[in-house]
């Protein structure tokens, strides 16, 4: 993965949000308080005008830049999360304008540590985690049965869609939609679905270069 | 819905506009989105700042003043501040005595204060904070994000306001402040759920005839929904509430807040202050001193809030103290 497909990745999510944001919004309204659409859509709206013209030294320069803006821009718990897991991706990368598949895995680790750090949820929570840890376990197997970059996005894409599909069974024990109780069954959680756009829009970045 | 607003996404910056345009003692930050005391930073006292999603009005930017909080930090529409704005109002309200923040638990306040408290120690600034939690219509804590934070915030920003301006250092002013959320419990009942102006239709569906019983400030819900009852059953549910997280008993002295959430009547919120008052009598319980209106509202969620606080000398000396903002003022 090189800077520019690190961009296209980012660029990807960015019109995925903008596309699903009425969804998002709508998913976030039955357990919610129906803004995640508009948040997500606003951050990576300002994440998208950062990296304009950005001329980034690396891929973690890159990533970096996307988890600093989103702290700054979209409030919430999305924000410092999502911020957070782009932030740590970023640092957990050598300087080097490209990364291979076992590089990035270690990245995605780092991101999901972040992220669990500060919101200290766990799989079974109905959260973003419930998407982001399939997606990563399904990476990491990929990679280790000597996939390439391009099997192992989608490989994550398939177990973050999985995961996000489980949510709908889960109580919340986690954010806003917690105090739903037993009454949060039943609804997907919003979280878990901008996490499977992320890693969506990483696989189809990926296939769009023929990366190996 | 019809509401007075020109495009859902200028709501909060429009409205931070109007309350620069009313408020020519407090500064505005357009640019950082957050609300200063005109004469901050105070040399010496303590910083007080506080923040959280709007649509709570007054709370938080209307606590904004001498006496009470040096800066407000609003979000989107029941959206939690960014880190960038609270680290601004830390700098702006920071007088050299260290800064308070007082922070509502709720997932995303927690965290953008927790983010933000860490940016200004690495700028050297002392920074304590105290979690307002006294939502008891969350039971279960274990399994959820934990007691909200609600009607005490009040209490607590006017009582460490009010400690910080006297001149207490930031140690004691943090102390007082958590005292006042141990010795708070608040309960809230909705009978609509609220609009916000980027969604346009109500966040849930409640039915004319039932009620959210436990609902938190965003419309979230806590204990049960049931068919409407009386005002005196509805106090009856809110005061048992309260009893049970942290009982009151005969000569317990009491801050007492019915705090409308938006789009309920006054004269409803008195008619539910006088059943609270009759319901604390019975155990003995004493009001002295009380608050009646619309102080930590949900947008135009119809429902109100019983906050009780238990209140020693120390608490009534500082509640009593001058303040001076736009949404409370006396003293002086």
């Amino acid at each position: 993965m090189d800077i520019p497909l690190t961009h296209r990745w980012i660029t990807n999510v960015a019109s995925a949000v903008a596309e699903q944001a009425d969804y998002l919004t709508q998913l976030d309204s039955a357990i919610g308080d129906a803004d995640h659409g508009v948040n997500m859509n606003r951050g990576f709206t300002a994440v998208v005008a950062a990296l304009d013209g950005y001329e980034a030294t690396s891929v973690g320069d890159v990533l970096v830049r996307t988890g600093t803006t989103l702290v700054s821009k979209v409030g919430g718990a999305s924000g410092p999360l999502y911020g957070t897991a782009f932030r740590a991706m970023g640092k957990a990368l050598d300087a080097g304008s490209t990364v291979d598949s076992r590089q990035l895995a270690a990245a995605l680790r780092a991101g999901l540590e972040g992220l669990q750090k500060l919101g200290a949820a766990v799989p079974g929570d109905k959260t973003i985690v419930d998407a982001y840890a399939p997606a990563l376990d399904a990476f990491e197997k990929d990679v280790d049965g000597g996939g390439t970059l391009a099997s192992a996005t989608a490989a994550a894409a398939g177990a973050a869609e999985e995961g996000m599909r489980a949510t709908t069974a889960m109580q919340a024990r986690k954010g806003r939609a917690s105090y739903l109780g037993p009454r949060s069954v039943g609804h997907q959680d919003p979280g878990a679905t901008s996490t499977w756009l992320i890693f969506r829009s990483l696989a189809e970045a990926t296939a769009a270069t023929g990366a190996a | 819905m019809k509401k007075f607003i020109n495009a859902p996404a200028d709501v909060v910056r429009e409205a931070l506009a109007g309350v620069a345009a009313a408020h020519p003692d407090l500064r505005v930050d357009a640019t950082n989105q957050i609300v200063v005391r005109a004469d901050a930073p105070v040399a010496g006292k303590v910083g007080l700042v506080s923040g959280g999603g709007s649509g709570h009005e007054p709370l938080h930017g209307g606590f904004v003043g001498e006496g009470m909080l040096d800066a407000a930090a609003p979000g989107e529409v029941f959206t939690s501040p960014v880190p960038d704005q609270i680290l601004a109002a830390t700098k702006a309200v920071d007088g050299g005595a260290g800064v308070v923040h007082i922070v509502k638990n709720y997932t995303g306040d927690v965290m953008n204060f927790q983010m933000a408290a860490e940016l200004a120690g690495d700028e050297g600034l002392r920074v304590d904070t105290v979690l307002v939690d006294d939502d008891v219509a969350v039971e279960n804590s274990t399994w959820t994000a934990g007691r909200r934070g609600t009607g005490a915030t009040l209490i607590v920003e006017k009582v460490a306001g009010a400690a910080a301006a006297e001149g207490q250092p930031l140690d004691a002013v943090v102390a007082v402040g958590r005292r006042v959320n141990e010795s708070s419990a608040s309960f809230a009942v909705a009978l609509t759920a609220c609009t916000t102006p980027a969604a346009g239709r109500p966040g849930f569906d409640l039915p004319d005839d039932e009620i959210e019983v436990g609902v938190g400030i965003h419309g979230e819900p806590g204990r049960s929904r049931q068919k409407l009852v009386s005002a005196r059953e509805i106090v009856r549910i809110a005061i048992d509430a309260i009893q049970s997280a942290k009982p009151l008993g005969g000569g317990d002295r009491t801050i007492v807040i019915v705090n409308g959430l938006g789009g309920t009547p006054l004269l409803e919120l008195y008619l539910v202050f006088g059943e609270v008052a009759a319901a604390l009598k019975e155990s003995g319980v004493e009001i002295e001193r009380s608050l009646v209106g619309n102080y930590v509202t949900s947008l135009d969620m119809a429902g109100m809030s019983v906050t009780v606080c238990r209140a020693d000398d120390e608490i009534l000396r500082l509640w009593d103290a001058p303040v001076r903002t736009p949404a409370l003022r006396w003293g002086r």
